[in-house]
């Protein structure tokens, strides 16, 4: 039980979500999660708007079946498997988030800059989210996936579509982090 | 329900990324910033064994649960849409830290932050629908 409860270090992960990726195609499906993004669109009327959402979202209903799951396994991950939230960050990596004004760096997954309870009094924060999360969003359909449908089974099946997304996923990622960050803390 | 077996895997991988740390945003601005091995070994792994996992699928040793040949589909081709498609995610994931299904697995460690985040990717995948025939590819 004291492993459960334990950080898991990074050679259980690669691991554990190849086997996820296997036991996916194993069901007979193709493993990915940002379908879904649109699949969501669909049930929710978008097929109004735009041909483009005019599908049969019961055809997907083992991947919403699957998000579902996620979102179970995300409460229970938070309420009872990880009883100490910190992350073991490096020096370099907590001076420099300190230093552009982050608070408790590190003693908890998630920032309270970023992800803060008032987040809906706070504009900026409001903004934050919801800017990334279109991005995320118009993104990963541009792109054709995400980090699961590219970088992990379309690098692994050898595609070359998977690998510009995936040059394209760290090109922006290091504009985030190395640029934009800086500019709005 | 011959589709809850999904529902289980879902639970399980999100389980998985919570463990392992692969939803926190710390743990995204250390990969993009280069100071920390972690998610290079996650997703390098992952990586590295899927692709064994692939082959024995292509050569057919391994067959679906209905005993079907399993074949990845195809990714869509278009330099212009991966890369820029790709940089818009990246843009969003660097300054978030959460790619797609972290977004769903944020909801229960920061349910309202989530729903946010949640709410802005089904407004961009609806945005990229109504602009897909318009954007070049």
């Amino acid at each position: 039980m004291d492993f459960i409860l334990q950080p898991w270090p990074w050679y259980i992960g690669g691991p554990l979500i190849a086997i996820s990726l296997f036991l996916y195609f194993y069901f007979g499906k193709n493993f990915g999660v940002s379908t879904n993004l649109e699949t969501l669109c669909t049930m929710a009327g978008a097929g109004k708007v735009s041909d483009y959402f005019k599908k049969d979202w019961k055809e997907r209903d083992f991947a919403l079946l699957f998000v579902v799951g996620l979102i179970i396994g995300g409460f229970i991950s938070s309420i009872y498997l990880i009883p100490n939230k910190a992350i073991d960050l490096n020096t370099t990596t907590i001076k420099e988030l300190t230093d552009l004004g982050f608070s408790n760096v590190g003693n908890q997954y998630f920032p309270d800059e970023i992800f803060s309870k008032e987040v809906y009094s706070s504009i900026k924060g409001f903004l934050i989210l919801l800017v990334s999360g279109i991005f995320v969003g118009f993104g990963t359909r541009y792109a054709g996936g995400c980090t699961s449908g590219h970088a992990i089974t379309g690098l692994s099946s050898l595609q070359l579509p998977s690998l510009l997304a995936v040059i394209g996923f760290f090109i922006g990622g290091i504009i985030a982090t190395w640029f934009i960050i800086p500019l709005i803390f | 329900m011959k589709n809850i077996k999904f529902l289980l895997l879902g639970v399980f991988f999100a389980i998985v990324l919570s463990k392992t740390q692969a939803i926190s945003w710390y743990r995204f601005y250390e990969m993009f910033k280069f100071q920390s091995f972690h998610m290079y070994g996650i997703i390098g792994g992952a990586v590295v064994i899927s692709a064994i996992i692939m082959q024995l699928f292509k050569s057919g040793k391994i067959k679906d649960i209905n005993g079907n040949k399993i074949t990845p589909k195809p990714k869509k081709k278009g330099t212009v849409r991966t890369l820029v498609g790709g940089t818009f995610f990246g843009l969003g994931w660097g300054i978030s830290g959460a790619c797609a299904a972290p977004i769903f697995v944020i909801l229960g460690f920061k349910l309202v932050p989530a729903l946010i985040l949640l709410a802005g990717a089904l407004l961009g995948a609806f945005i990229y629908g109504l602009l897909s025939k318009k954007l070049p590819h």
